[in-house]
This record gives C-alpha cells, structure tokens and sequence, in this order.
C-alpha cells in the first residue's frame, strides 16, 4: 500500500509539472523544434530544470540510503549494450514526436485537462506498444 | 502557430518533473519512466502493475483538478487526426523498442549519466528536430 501511495504521489509531482511546464501541449513542443520559424526555447528550460533537479536528487537519494523507503533495493535498469533496437527505436520515437507533438510523458498528463484530441494519440500509442511487444516476442532467426 | 516564451513555467515544471523522478526513486526505489508505466496497463498482471497504475492516475488526475481549480495549462495540437494517428502509432513502436522515452531516458537516465540513455536521447531529439524541420520547411531546410 505505502509503494501504491507513494506511486501516486510521484504521479501527481510529475503530471503538475508536465502541465505547467507546456510539455503536454503540442504546440509549444513541435515550436521547440523549429528553430527555422516559430521557435519557443521553453522546453530547454524544462529539460534543464528536470535534468538538474533528478541529478542532484539522485546523488543525494544513493549517497546517504541503502535502500529506498518501501522497498529492499534500487531497481535500476541493468542493460548496457547500445544496439539498434536502442537506436533505431528511438529514430522511430523522434520521427513520430515530430509528427504529432506528444511524447508519451507529455501526453498522459495532458488527457486530464485536453482530453480530445490526447485520446487518439495515446489509443494509437497504445497500439504501437503492442504491435511492438508482440514482435519482439516473435523467435528471432540466430545471425548468422 | 506561435507560441510564448515562458522561462519560469517551464523552469518550474521541469523541476516538478526532477522532483518526481527523486521521490520515486528515494521511497520505491524505482526509475520514473513513462514507457514502462503505461505497461502496467499493457500488462496488468505484471506485480508492478498496481503502483504503476496509481503513478498514471495521479498523473491525469493532477492536472484534471488543478484546471478545475481555475489553473490554466496553454494547449493548441496543430496536427491532423491522420499525424495524430500515425505519430502515436510510431511513438508506440519507438519507445518499446528504445525501452524508454522522454522521461525515462532523457530525464532519469541522463541524471545517471547512463550512456544508452545518452545515446537514446540525442538519437530522438535529431530525429524530432528533423522530423518538424521536413514538415514545416520541406527538405531545402
């Protein structure tokens, strides 16, 4: 219960700051990355702050705890190998950020107070998740 | 379709964003990606699945009340349904295979100075930035 709790109150730190950082609105997101015509530097500053504040707590949350609060261990990701599912999965994710504006983070938050046309996005997105997890089920032929 | 500047916002939120991810990892021990959330719902009988779903509720719900409040969030999506479409469809796809995106690379991953996270991020934030300049200016940039 204290892991569901502390769960949702992490969700509602990060959905607020997606909101009022302008990361769930299309407009400002695709301005930023159209330094050619109608940019918006905002989300630099969204970057920046977020970057600086997860680095420092980071280094202060694994420098004075064994441990988290509510759990034994810091779960950590463990993979290392840069690959072209890492690379190429990540080309796939720019090209569609470009196309529609949302990236995952910033489109849930933005359900909750825009929440059409967010639906189709995320419907779609939810699509492309399992078309995705069902691939990478499919046995692989070994290389050769 | 021009959009305002807002330094203070986005500094805040940002560090609204970094707050998370630091509360996240300091009482569950846990990396606060968005990718691997909405998996609790793609997978709700993965034992994550419950607090990754409590993280997404909070996250639409937060937001929901605040504009109920009287707070007011700039929105504007100047896509068609079809970019729509197929942007999330190729989101979807990418950030499986990418096992991360935005939140999770870019913010938790690069705060550990994770070199797939490294590479990740500047691969998508290229790949948007060309993608936008195509679409908008053509390909004479």
């Amino acid at each position: 219960m204290q892991r569901i709790l502390s769960a949702l109150l992490a969700g509602v730190v990060f959905g607020l700051g997606i909101a009022l950082s302008g990361m769930a609105n299309p407009a400002k997101v695709m301005n930023f990355f159209d330094p050619l015509g109608t940019w918006d530097p905002s989300l630099a500053f969204v970057m920046g702050g977020a970057l600086t504040t997860a680095a420092i707590g980071y280094r202060v949350v694994f420098g004075t705890r064994r441990a988290p609060l509510f759990d034994t261990t810091f779960h950590l990701p463990t993979a290392r190998t840069i690959d072209l599912r890492l690379v190429g999965g990540s080309a796939l994710f720019g090209l569609g950020w470009g196309i529609a504006g949302f990236c995952p983070g910033g489109a849930v938050p933005a359900l909750g107070f825009a929440p059409w046309p967010t639906a189709l996005f995320l419907i779609s997105m939810g699509a492309g998740m399992l078309i995705a997890r069902r691939l990478q089920a499919l046995p692989r032929p070994t290389t050769a | 379709m021009i959009t305002e500047f807002t330094p203070l916002a986005s500094l805040a939120g940002g560090i609204l964003i970094g707050l998370a991810a630091v509360i996240l990892m300091a009482l569950n021990g846990r990396i606060a990606g968005m990718t691997a959330m909405l998996g609790g719902v793609l997978q709700p009988q993965h034992p994550d699945s419950p607090w990754r779903i409590a993280f997404l509720a909070g996250a639409i719900a937060a937001p929901m009340i605040a504009t109920r409040m009287g707070a007011e969030f700039g929105f504007a999506a100047p896509t068609t349904g079809a970019m729509l479409a197929v942007g999330g469809l190729l989101v979807g796809i990418g950030v499986t295979y990418a096992s991360g995106c935005t939140s999770g690379h870019g913010v938790c991953g690069m705060a550990r100075l994770s070199p797939r996270s490294i590479v990740a991020t500047a691969t998508f934030m290229v790949t948007t930035f060309a993608t936008v300049t195509v679409i908008r200016h053509g390909f004479g940039g």
